[in-house]
């Protein structure tokens, strides 16, 4: 079994507790973190290889580097909670059941990129974790870990808990910013990126939960344990969020040199019911399928990408041997015509007559030329849009139709 | 509030001290948008065209700046809805393992379809995106709370509860 780090204290009752925290060596980090420079702090978690766990992959000291230096004005730092991946769930726990690492992780990433203001946007569903996380706020600025002079350090940080009202779109990072300013979510143009132009016009930071969770320790134990713990180009564990067909569903914090394979069958339990392996999803639905024959890939984000698919938000999704991938596909194709912010022509169109020709496919009623239009759709739509939605909707339209094209011909009237 | 639904939109004074702290908490007062219109919500039943014109007073938007805003996110209601909301998730996992038999249970014991609230206003039927509780599915969210691992009976317990 490898080290828990982020999943560490799950298992105990009152784990999203401010006296749980300290008791487990909780907000420790601080004191180093604020007898270093702030430029120190971004350099070791360069140097950790810590990668965006939202869905980019982003290295995440890199992105902190793209600040302007020297900024006079205000630089806010924004916490992606905006959990809407199909498939994920991992966000969720740590709000519920470590909210402290969180904060602690914001303060230590705060003081490193010099914002005083952080927000936190969390999905309007989560109520019960939002609840859990405020009331974690209110404690952390009990104790003087929040608010002026924290700790003493001359170090100001006011934390607000910013509740989005549903929209998948909202979990990127520009759609979150549009959101946060009390608009629709829409995505913004890049360039100017969010650490040049971001919130309210400042520069900002907009990081994953996760990503910020894992800084207290990388801070405390040093970037080459962290880095260390990976492969060569992402450092550290990662929290996999396992759904679909497997005995032990539920969230697995491992290594991210952990491959598929094992994840799915030791971790995760393997398929019950003795049947067998069809596909899986690997990193949330926008992540290419991988058919069963192609599950010895490590979980990395670069293993993942070599593999023609993505790690995305590490939401695997497993499926047996009774689906129906046109099934799936219609599901999935109902989800990003639901979800298309609407702001680009062809990612509007193309999500919804996508979606109409899926659903008459499965009713019996699909064309002979659907499966080739909708795969020169997605092929001619990618990369012509505002944001990054519809590339993540391409990846399941030309993976699922290419890997499994007998099972689409199948239900289509000769 | 009414049966007839006939809610005067108008906070409090303790609700409109609230409107006031969002606003200064922001860097830029328009940032309490969201927040507001879930005060609004909360307090009103459902965000109505005329509450939309109320937050935009508050807010020195014109109303059409709300609405795009109220029209763009799935939580704000701009119907009346039912004092219990379900939402049942049909994205794939839930899919995968049984949403479909859910709401087919849910329709049949409520008497309703999905979008419709239950004629004695008790219960409105929903079904959404990933709620993101994979681990549990099939699952649905009832009100703030996230049930999961649902079968017909677990439903059944569940609406029992409700009434």
């Amino acid at each position: 079994m490898s080290e828990l780090i982020l999943t560490r204290n799950f298992h105990l009752p009152g784990s999203h507790t401010l006296a749980l925290y300290r008791e487990t060596g909780g907000y420790a980090g601080l004191e180093k973190a604020f007898a270093m420079k702030p430029a120190e702090i971004t350099e070791e978690v360069k140097k950790s290889n810590l990668r965006g766990l939202g869905g980019a992959g982003f290295p995440t000291g890199v992105k902190w580097g793209f600040l302007p230096k020297g900024h006079p004005g205000p630089i806010y730092l924004v916490i992606n909670a905006d959990e809407g991946e199909p498939g994920t769930f991992k966000d969720r726990y740590l709000l519920e059941r470590d909210p402290h690492a969180l904060i602690e992780g914001m303060i230590i990433s705060a003081y490193a990129i010099g914002a005083h203001l952080g927000f936190v946007y969390i999905r309007g569903e989560y109520v019960g974790p939002w609840r859990i996380f405020r009331r974690a706020v209110e404690e952390a600025y009990q104790a003087g870990f929040l608010g002026k002079n924290i700790l003493g350090s001359g170090f100001d940080l006011d934390i607000i808990i910013h509740r989005g009202a549903g929209a998948y779109i909202c979990g990127e990072e520009t759609g979150l910013i549009s959101s946060l300013e009390g608009k629709k979510g829409w995505p913004k143009l890049k360039p100017p990126f969010p650490a040049i132009r971001g919130a309210f016009g400042a520069p900002t930071i907009v990081n994953n939960v996760e990503t910020i969770c894992h800084v207290p320790h990388i801070v405390r134990r040093g970037a080459a344990w962290f880095a260390g713990l990976g492969t060569k180009t992402q450092g550290g564990t990662r929290m996999y969020s396992v759904s679909g067909h497997v005995a032990r569903p539920g969230v697995y914090e491992l290594p991210v040199s952990v491959t598929l394979r094992s994840l799915i069958d030791e971790h995760a339990g393997g398929l019950p019911n003795r049947r067998r392996l069809k596909a899986v999803v690997p990193g949330g639905s926008s992540a290419a399928i991988l058919t069963a024959g192609e599950i010895d890939v490590t979980m990395d984000v670069d293993g993942l990408k070599n593999a023609g698919t993505m790690a995305g938000s590490a939401g695997v999704i497993v499926m047996d041997e009774t689906v129906s991938i046109p099934d799936a596909l219609m599901v999935v194709a109902r989800f990003y015509a639901h979800e298309s912010c609407g702001q680009c022509t062809p990612c509007r169109e193309s999500t919804g007559w996508i979606y109409k020709m899926t659903r008459r496919i499965i009713e019996g009623k699909g064309r002979k030329e659907d499966l080739d239009t909708i795969l020169d759709v997605a092929r001619r739509g990618a990369g012509t849009t505002i944001c990054a939605f519809f590339d993540g909707a391409v990846g399941p339209y030309i993976s699922y139709i290419e890997k499994f094209r007998a099972e689409f011909e199948a239900l289509i009237p000769k | 509030m009414s049966a007839l639904g006939a809610v005067s939109v108008q906070f409090t004074r303790e609700q409109l001290a609230e409107v006031r702290r969002l606003q200064a908490l922001y860097p830029d007062k328009r940032a309490a948008l969201l927040p507001v219109l879930h005060l609004a919500q909360e307090a009103f039943g459902h965000i109505s065209l005329e509450a939309e014109e109320y937050a935009a007073g508050l807010f020195d938007l014109s109303p059409a700046h709300v609405h795009e805003v109220v029209t763009f996110y799935s939580l704000f209601f701009r119907e009346p809805r039912g004092r219990h909301v379900i939402s049942v998730c049909h994205n794939l996992t839930c899919h995968l393992l049984g949403a479909q038999r859910v709401l087919t249970h849910l329709k049949k014991r409520l008497g309703v379809d999905v979008g419709g609230t239950t004629p004695d206003g008790g219960v409105t039927l929903l079904s959404v995106e990933c709620l993101c509780a994979c681990e549990m599915a099939p699952m649905m969210q009832v009100n703030d709370r996230y049930e999961g691992n649902l079968t017909p009976e677990k439903v059944d317990r569940i609406l029992a509860e409700l009434r």
